[in-house]
Parts: structure tokens; C-alpha cells; sequence
């Protein structure tokens, strides 16, 4: 599956935890709210995307399924 | 704000409705009847009797016609109309989306007007409540919706009256078939954002949610809610009747029909204006008389974007402003003349649009006053050479990262204004601000305050 991360910006309050357990695709801004781009998750880091998915506190950090090109 | 007796129809040589008679060359000329203000007079509502003298009766489907509903489409297709409230989103699309779903859906009016520098909404529902109400009945049988529920803001006690009256009217004649309700509903910038008002009207926080993917519907209830502007089904009424041709008589192939216009801040004759779109952007603010040199123009709303005085030829359709750093949106102009500060008046736009955020994601309540901040730094033309660093930083850390476009657009129209008025900010940043940096606004200060037009 390609997975992209999502953020819902009304869920997250700032943990962290996201750019912790993955900061190769998650920065935080200076108020401390995550960063991503958009782009796929490559594979190697798929299992810590999940687990930053499930360990947010908020479940503001999704996997969603990336749009068909 | 601009009072209803501003309003003027760019259709007729003489300004409908304005306090003089002055005969505008600049005005396009549009074929009158088939315009939402061509016909309307000012200071009074269009009332059921007259409306039906001058346009006569929607064409409404017959009981049992089950293939009305995709003629209408067609028909609305072949015009080009595009939403009115800011996206500029095919009407047809969005009609054929929830096209007999079920359970029923709900089609909701928005005439919530939550720019401040708008005054369109209210003026279709005061002067020509029964074409909206016509689009929204038409609209809501291609939907077979079971319901239909005008929006108005809580403070525009006028307009909710008139409405109301015009619901009375029909109630209960065959112009009626579908149920309409009035809400008034809460009167903040976003609370007209459609996800924000279907929250509201499902008794929730009035707040835009999170929709990562626009595709899936609205819901009100179980039932899908679909959400048009008022100038938008006021439009459908009129092709209607007129046929998708006569729409396309006004506007160009790529933006047909005419739009309505608010235009305000330096200008003698501030109201709604209906103008054929492609009309150029100096041609449109000239039917308002600029009291003077023009420096700038802010198109479409507080989110939209600076156009400077050189790019007065543009025409005014979303693709061209859009070349040029500006926007359509829901049909805002406010000219800002050459003797005021455009960083200054950026600063207070962008310290309003602050205050005006819902106040649900971090980027949003953080980074736009973090913004104004910079551009109140920046307006008081201390030297500081990390200024705009800084500035473009928080311009990132706020575009795109909002549940709803409130940040996106404030980043927009702050982009705009560093590269239109880039002289000004390089010798603000140099420690060498504009006189005008400490004088009253140029923005009209009725704009501020979410008042009704004085009937």
C-alpha cells in the first residue's frame, strides 16, 4: 500500500511523539506542531508510521492511502 | 459598509438606485432582464407580485416529470455557471453529486456574507429575495432535497425580515414545493465556510471541520446537506428562465455570465455592482469613481490578494486575477489609493483575520498573530534585516496547515503584498516607513463592523 501522512490539524495539540518515532518525515514548527509533506511513506519506515499513528495521544497523526496517480 | 442605496446595476447607463444620476460610460452594457439587479429599484424589496411581473414564474418541474432533472442540469452545464462564494466551482458538478441521494438531502442557502467587505448576500436576499428563492426551490427539486434552510447572519436583522416575508409569500403556493427555513445563524469570518455552517446547523460548535478528503458529503442529519451561495442559485434562476445563451451573452467563454462586485475603500460611490465578468479590473472600480490615485486593489476578500495599479487591465475572472496574484472569491474589491501605507493595511488585515480564526489548529492560532506581529514590526519601519525572513517563515508555517482555507488565504494575501508593495517594504526595512503609517486606515471603517445597510 503507499501510504501518505495526514494530519488533523483539530485533533493535534502538540505531543510530539510523531517527530520523535520519525523525524525523517515528520518536523515540528516553532509552536511545535508537526510538519509532513505529503509524499509517500517509503517502506522502510512504514512500520514507525504506524506506530506514531497509534501512539499518538490525540489520533491526530493518520495513514492514509495515498491518491492514484 | 455599503448602504443598499449604493447599489447599482452596471446594466442600465443610469446607476440604479444611487443617490445621483450619473451616467457611468465605463459600465458594460448586459442585456438588462436577464440580471439579478436589472430590474430592481432602490430602497424597496422585489415583493412576490412585482418579481413575477418582471420575470415571470420558474420554470418548476410538473408532477411525474422524472426527466427534468437532468434537462436542468444540462441546461446549467451549458451556461458555465460557477459557485459564487468564492471556490468558483462548476455548478453542474456540484448539482449531479447529490442528485437523488437518500435519505433526502437538505440544500443550504448561504448568504452568511462573513467578509467583512461584502455586502452581495445581503443585498440579493433585501432587493431580490424571490430569485433566490426561485434558484434555491430549482435546485433543490434537481436534488430532490426535503428541505431547504437559508442561512443569514444572526446581526442582519433586515435582511433576515425580508427573507422571512418572501418565505411567507410562497409558503403553500406551487412556487413552494420544497420547505424553506430561515436560521440566523453565528456571524464570524469562518462561520459561513461550508463545514463550519452545516456543524452549526446540526447544533454542533459552527466550527469548519477536518475533511481530508472533499469528495465525501456534508451531512445534516443522515441526509446529505449541500451547501450554495446565494448569488449562485439567484444565477440559476435567471438561466432558468433566459436559457444558458443569454447568460453567456455577458462574460467570455472561459467565464461567462455577469458576478456581483462590492467594491469600497477609496471610492466616492462604495456598493454591489453587477458586471460582466472579463470586465477589466479599472474598469470596475471606475463605475465606484476612485477618489483618487489608485495604488492598489485587495480582490476577493481579506484572504484574497493585492493587485497592483499596473495590472489595472486585468479582467476580472478567477483564472486572469489569478495570474496576477489576486482572486475572484466571493466578489470583494476595496481600493486602497497612493497615499496610504499597504504594508500598514496589510498589518491590520492580517491582525483581524487573527482574531477572526476559529481557533481549533495550533498553525492558525499561533501563526497568524505571529504574522500580524511581523507586519506591525514591518509597518513601523524599525530597521530590523531579519525581518522578512522571519515574515516568510510564518508565511510557510501557516499556508495549508488549517482544518479550513482561513490560514491559506491570509498567506495569500500576504505574499501578494510583499511583492506588490515591494518598494515600500524595502524602505520600511531599511528603517524609512510611509507617512501614512500612522494615520487612520484608508479602509473604510464601516467595513469593521458587521452592520446591516441602512434601508
Amino acid at each position: 500500500m503507499n501510504a501518505v501522512i495526514k494530519v488533523n490539524p483539530i485533533a493535534c495539540t502538540a505531543y510530539g511523539y510523531c517527530a520523535e518515532l520519525l523525524p525523517e518525515l515528520v518536523t515540528l514548527d516553532e509552536w511545535g506542531y508537526p510538519v509532513v509533506d505529503g509524499s509517500p511513506v517509503p517502506a522502510h519506515l512504514l512500520d514507525l508510521a504506524r506506530r506514531a499513528a497509534r501512539e499518538c495521544p490525540r489520533r491526530a497523526f493518520v495513514l492514509a492511502r495515498a491518491p492514484e496517480r | 459598509m455599503p448602504t443598499a442605496t449604493s447599489i447599482a446595476s452596471a446594466t442600465s447607463a443610469t446607476k440604479t438606485g444611487a443617490p445621483d444620476t450619473d451616467t457611468d460610460a465605463h459600465a458594460p452594457v448586459v442585456a438588462d432582464r436577464a440580471t439579478l439587479l436589472g430590474g430592481w429599484r432602490a430602497g424597496r424589496s422585489a415583493d412576490l407580485r412585482s418579481h413575477l411581473a418582471h420575470h415571470g414564474p420558474p420554470p418548476l418541474p410538473g408532477p411525474g416529470d422524472s426527466s427534468w432533472p437532468g434537462r436542468f442540469v444540462a441546461t446549467i452545464e451549458a451556461s458555465g455557471l460557477t459557485g459564487r462564494g468564492g471556490a468558483s466551482f462548476p455548478s453542474s458538478i456540484k448539482l449531479r453529486l447529490a442528485a437523488s441521494a437518500r435519505p433526502r438531502p437538505t440544500l443550504v442557502v448561504n448568504a452568511m456574507e462573513g467578509e467583512p467587505a461584502s455586502a452581495k448576500d445581503r443585498i440579493l436576499l433585501s432587493c431580490v429575495p424571490h430569485l433566490v428563492l426561485d434558484g434555491a426551490e430549482l435546485a433543490a427539486c434537481v436534488l430532490g432535497a426535503e428541505r431547504i434552510v437559508v442561512c443569514v447572519v444572526h446581526d442582519q436583522r433586515a435582511t433576515f425580515d425580508n427573507i422571512v416575508r418572501a418565505v411567507t409569500e410562497r409558503a403553500g403556493t406551487a412556487l413552494a414545493p420544497v420547505p424553506v427555513e430561515v436560521r440566523c445563524a453565528p456571524g464570524r469570518y469562518v462561520a459561513g465556510e461550508e463545514s463550519a455552517l452545516v456543524s452549526w446547523l446540526n447544533s454542533g460548535p459552527g466550527a469548519p471541520g477536518w475533511r481530508p478528503d472533499k469528495g465525501v458529503a456534508l451531512k445534516i442529519g443522515r441526509g446529505a446537506a449541500l451547501v450554495h451561495n446565494a448569488e449562485t442559485l439567484g444565477h440559476m434562476a435567471l438561466i432558468a428562465r433566459y436559457g444558458p445563451m443569454s447568460f453567456r451573452d455577458a462574460g467570455g467563454a472561459d467565464s461567462p455570465g455577469t458576478a456581483l462586485v462590492t467594491v469600497s475603500g477609496g471610492v466616492a460611490h462604495p456598493g454591489v455592482y453587477e458586471i460582466a465578468m472579463g470586465t477589466t479590473l479599472g474598469d470596475v472600480i471606475a463605475m465606484a469613481r476612485p477618489t483618487e490615485a489608485v495604488m492598489a486593489v485587495l480582490t476577493g476578500g481579506f484572504g484574497g490578494g493585492w493587485v497592483s495599479d499596473a495590472a489595472l487591465g486585468t479582467p476580472y475572472t478567477p483564472r486572469a486575477l489569478g495570474a496576477v496574484g489576486g482572486a475572484v472569491g466571493p466578489g470583494v474589491l476595496v481600493v486602497l489609493p497612493r497615499r496610504a501605507c499597504g504594508i500598514a493595511e496589510t498589518a491590520r488585515l492580517a491582525r483581524y483575520m487573527a482574531g477572526e480564526s476559529a481557533g481549533q489548529c495550533g498553525p492558525c492560532v499561533f501563526g497568524l498573530p505571529a504574522l500580524a506581529q511581523d507586519l506591525e514590526r514591518l509597518a513601523a519601519g524599525s530597521p530590523d534585516p531579519g525581518a522578512l525572513a522571519r515574515l516568510g517563515a510564518h508565511i510557510a508555517a501557516v499556508d495549508g496547515r488549517g482544518a479550513c482555507r482561513h490560514p491559506d488565504g491570509v498567506a495569500r494575501m500576504v505574499r501578494s503584498a510583499l511583492s506588490v508593495f515591494s518598494d515600500d517594504v524595502a524602505a520600511h526595512t531599511a528603517g524609512r516607513p510611509c507617512a501614512a503609517v500612522h494615520g487612520p486606515s484608508v479602509l473604510p471603517p464601516t467595513i469593521w463592523a458587521h452592520g446591516e445597510p441602512t434601508p
